[in-house]
């Protein structure tokens, strides 16, 4: 069983969640001053670090909240977990 | 010509209340359906006073602020669903009148009262095994040392998505109406080694 912690419920089962890709990704203020290189940059590309990454979860099957998660992708432990709206560890 | 208004539970066709009594003395688990409560679903900034000095005020009691707790009394009971969410589970042909009391004291509140009375019912699990049974299909550390009477939880049993309370005599086990059979069903396979017992509301 592989265990994350949600920052309301406390460690549950990995099948209660639902994972949301790259944390932190802010959508342009003015998208019609972008390119289209720049637009599908904002839209498609996204990080795959071996290492350290912040990515949202949303505990689906509990409270239903969404979460960041700062995950090491190699190791699979779960540093922080902090609320949204909070600063990134 | 109109339809019977009468409600009908989900497990109506198992003829539970004939099977009750059946089961051996020392069954491990007890199974009761116990449905048709109302059901209210409430949304609103917990950490705001104004929200929860009004439901509380509505209520008679406060609502459970810290994640997956249970207050209120046998006859009225919030459940914890999440930091703006809750459920209010009360007597059946409460909720009008205490949706109606809500919704005025909330008026000038941002929040959402609404009634979800039929879209859940209550399978209530007993008995020495209860937490063994609970344990083949579900995540959820339900020991004592982190769950006991006053908690509650969503997650999944058998892959249902649930409810559990626990009361001071019994896990009451929420469940979408059209999972209730199937979970049911689960249920006494699952407790068939332990010996399962049907006992009425
Ligand atoms: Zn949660």
């Amino acid at each position: 069983m592989f265990l994350i912690p949600c920052p309301w419920c406390g460690e549950r089962d990995e099948e209660e969640f639902s994972y949301g890709g790259e944390a932190h990704i802010e959508r342009p203020k003015d998208p019609d001053a972008l390119s289209d290189a720049e637009w599908a940059d904002y839209l498609f590309m996204r990080k795959n670090p071996k290492g350290t990454h912040f990515e949202r979860w949303n505990h689906a099957h509990g409270c239903r909240r969404w979460f960041n998660a700062k995950r090491d992708t190699v190791t699979h432990v779960i540093e922080a977990v902090y609320k949204m709206g909070e600063e990134k560890p | 010509m109109a339809h019977n208004p009468l409600r009908q539970s989900p497990l109506a066709h198992l003829g539970l209340i004939a099977r009750a009594g059946q089961g051996a003395d020392d069954a491990g688990i007890i199974l009761t359906e116990a449905p048709f409560t109302d059901h209210i679903g409430l949304r609103g900034d917990g950490a705001d006073t104004a929200f929860a000095g009004a439901v509380e005020k509505v209520l008679g009691f406060a609502l459970p602020i810290s994640p997956n707790t249970v207050t209120g009394k046998a006859k009225k009971t919030a459940l914890w669903l999440g930091p703006d969410e809750w459920l209010i589970v009360v007597p059946f042909g409460a909720a009008d009148k205490l949706i109606a009391a809500l919704g005025k004291a909330l008026t000038d509140v941002h929040s959402a009262v609404f009634d979800v009375s039929d879209s859940r019912t209550v399978i209530s699990l007993s008995g020495a095994n209860a937490r063994h049974v609970l344990a083949k299909g579900c995540g959820l550390d339900l020991h004592p040392r982190t769950f006991g009477p006053g908690s509650c939880a969503q997650s999944t049993l058998a892959l249902a998505h649930i409810l559990i309370h626990q009361t001071d005599t019994a896990y009451r086990l929420y469940i979408h109406r059209s999972f209730a059979e199937y979970l049911w069903a689960w249920l006494e396979d699952a407790g068939a080694e332990f010996g399962v017992s049907i006992s009425t509301p």
